[in-house]
């Protein structure tokens, strides 16, 4: 399993006391999984894609990512875990403002340091079709290309496990279906894609759907 | 992709935030750096001040100096002169006399062969040139009924080997006399009138201008006739010796000199107008070197109060810049701090995302602090040449090799400017601490749960 959660819970404290945000939540990614996460607000969408990003500690149950149990690891290790193995895409792309193309592409290697980040930097930038924009920064990119350089350095460092936070969300259809393509073809390669969405058309695209209701799993399809 | 080119991408990117820190910086660093300078340019200033000052008052000293110097010569000339026309008189009287009765009446008591003085002069004496043998007494005028001192004296005696020279004194004529000031005066006497003393006849030759001294109530008559009168015949009471052309402590040798041809006499310093003008150009010379003296030690108080005063410029000037520094410092680091903490405001979401695609809290620590650091290095250089600079034009000097040269001599102002760039950037580093702190602990998962 490249991700397995199981029975995981976490709670917030909100302005008018505790807020449930997972409640004994359990899921398992295979190699080759492309997982939908669907379900209204606030119903633990984000929360689950945190746990299982190895950003967010469950106060109960486990989070196995890769083989490692990341919240076992000290912040630092946990840190360089999560750059070698977790890709993230946000719905708002999160790229670094004052840097081009490549720097964002590139910006996960500071954190394993790995020489020969740029011939893969320029290899992904080339599949997405950015070749054109490699010096631009992110405010001279329309909103496709942000998402498809958001991804690039989602991919950079080879992870096995990639997390989408509505990342079609502000794509036309033209560029939502690129992006989602793009998720298919990591996912084929061997990868595991947890994908949170409203959209309909984006969870069509995944190869399980998971519906979520306060916390808990509702349906699975 | 390293993190000194996120920084410097971040820099450059947000500009505002970046010049208004490496201001700062430069400020506080040029305000130290400057408080130095401007502390060694006031030495430097003091410096030259007091060294103007001793100039000009070795400069006066040296003038007064060669002044008094030349007056001194100018005297001892003068007073050489003086003696070599006037000489120093000596009389030589009898051992046995007493000198108070000389110094209080102008009358001697007691006598002497008169055939000394012819010894004397028929002796080989070197120390005396001149000879006046007289005799002296007080005694009262009948005729007239007043008292007077009688001088009997025959003129000059010429020392036999040094041949005849003219007289300094002309001998008075039997039967002549001359008289002086107080006599004439209260006598009404002229010249050419009659007049008999002690019963015998005699003509005024001379009336003597008032003298201030025993001379004005002296007459003086032939030594033969004066004997005679006196009832001193054959003796005299003193030889009035002239022109002595000693040299060293005369009056030692006169007196050894005499003693060897004239035993049981005493030679005594008759004070001559010549020696009392020599006494009053000595205390005048005396007196201009305690001017002199006098002058030295005002122009070192002045110099040493003056020493004092900029001293005192200088220790409150150094209080000052010992309070303000520190405060424009701590200012200076308090902005610093504030700037960072804008600045880690604005990233928080960058931050976030850094740290999502695993950043370590350190590897976000170092982004803020490799900033600071730069920004203090670049800050310390330019704080550094704009704090000399100031220190400079503040300090009222004018840029110059010589200014450079002294300005970096005693090695503060160096040693703060080598100094500057490498404390700058701890300084700058120093005040963002806090907010990368915050900034490398901020937790990911709220900065994407807030997204």
């Amino acid at each position: 399993m490249l991700v397995e959660i199981q029975d995981a819970r976490k709670t917030y404290q909100g302005a008018s006391g505790q807020v449930l945000a997972v409640d004994g939540l359990s899921l398992s990614l295979d190699a080759g999984d492309f997982v939908a996460v669907q379900g209204p607000s606030g119903c633990g969408k984000s929360t689950l894609l945190l746990l299982a990003g190895g950003l967010l500690a469950p106060e109960s149950g486990s989070v196995q990512i890769a083989g490692e149990k990341p919240y076992e690891l000290s912040a630092d290790a946990r840190s360089k875990f999560r750059a070698q193995n977790v890709g993230f895409v946000f719905q708002q792309f999160h790229l670094v403002p004052y840097l081009s193309v490549l720097d964002n592409v590139l910006a996960p290697s500071i954190a394993t340091g790995s020489t020969g980040s740029e011939q893969r930097a320029r290899e992904l930038i080339d599949r997405f079709g950015l070749s054109h924009r490699l010096a631009h920064t992110p405010g001279e990119l329309s909103s496709g290309e942000r998402q498809r350089t958001a991804l690039a350095r989602a991919m950079l460092n080879q992870p096995k496990v990639l997390l989408a936070d509505e990342p079609t969300g502000n794509l036309d259809t033209e560029n939502a279906t690129e992006v989602l393509k793009h998720l298919r073809e990591f996912a084929s390669s061997g990868g595991a894609v947890l994908l949170v969405t409203h959209d309909a058309q984006a969870a069509a695209a995944a190869d399980r759907v998971v519906h979520l209701r306060e916390g808990k799993i509702d349906t699975a399809v | 992709m390293s993190v000194w080119r996120l920084v410097l991408r971040e820099m450059k990117h947000r500009k505002a935030n970046f010049v208004l820190s490496l201001l700062s910086v430069t400020v506080a660093i040029a305000c130290l750096v400057g408080a130095q300078t401007l502390l060694r340019s006031d030495e430097i200033q003091t410096e030259t001040i007091l060294s103007e000052k001793q100039t000009e008052i070795e400069s006066a000293i040296s003038v007064r100096e060669v002044a008094v110097a030349e007056a001194g010569k100018a005297l001892e000339d003068s007073v050489r002169k003086d003696m070599l026309k006037l000489g120093f008189n000596v009389l030589i009287v009898p051992a046995s006399q007493d000198l108070a009765e000389l110094h209080l009446n102008g009358t001697l008591t007691e006598t002497m062969p008169e055939s000394y003085v012819d010894k004397l002069a028929s002796s080989n004496i070197v120390t005396i040139n001149h000879l006046l043998p007289s005799v002296t007494k007080r005694v009262a005028w009948p005729e007239k009924e007043i008292d007077v001192i009688v001088q009997g004296t025959r003129g000059e005696v010429p020392i036999m080997h040094r041949g005849l020279k003219k007289p300094l004194l002309e001998a008075v004529p039997p039967g002549t006399m001359v008289v002086g000031y107080q006599v004439h005066s209260k006598l009404g006497l002229k010249a050419e009138d009659k007049v008999a003393l002690l019963g015998k006849e005699f003509t005024v030759k001379t009336l003597h201008p008032e003298r201030g001294s025993t001379d004005d109530v002296t007459i003086w008559i032939d030594l033969a006739e004066a004997q005679q009168l006196l009832g001193m015949e054959n003796v005299i009471n003193a030889i009035l010796a002239l022109e002595c052309g000693c040299t060293g402590d005369r009056i030692s040798q006169i007196r050894e000199e005499i003693a060897g041809i004239l035993p049981g006499t005493n030679v005594i310093e008759k004070h001559s107008q010549a020696l009392t003008r020599a006494e009053s150009r000595n205390k005048a010379k005396v007196a201009a070197d305690n001017a002199l003296l006098a002058e030295q030690k005002a122009g070192q108080e002045t110099l040493a109060r003056e020493t004092k005063s900029r001293a005192e410029i200088q220790n409150r000037r150094a209080g000052l810049v010992g309070i303000l520094v520190p405060l424009v410092l701590i200012g200076c680091a308090l902005w610093i701090g504030f700037l960072a903490f804008g600045n880690v405001r604005q990233r928080f979401s960058e931050i976030g995302i850094l740290r999502a695609i695993g950043l370590s809290s350190n590897q976000v620590l170092a982004l803020f602090l490799i900033k600071a650091g730069l920004i203090g290095l670049i800050g310390g250089v330019a704080g550094a040449v704009v704090g000399v600079l100031i220190g400079i034009q503040f300090g009222g000097l004018a840029p110059s090799e010589e200014t450079w040269r002294r300005i970096f001599e005693t090695g503060a102002v160096l040693t703060t400017i080598v100094l500057a760039p490498l404390l700058a950037p701890a300084f700058s580093a120093i005040a963002s601490w806090l907010p990368a702190l915050i900034a490398a602990r901020r937790d990911p998962a709220l900065v994407l749960q807030a997204e």
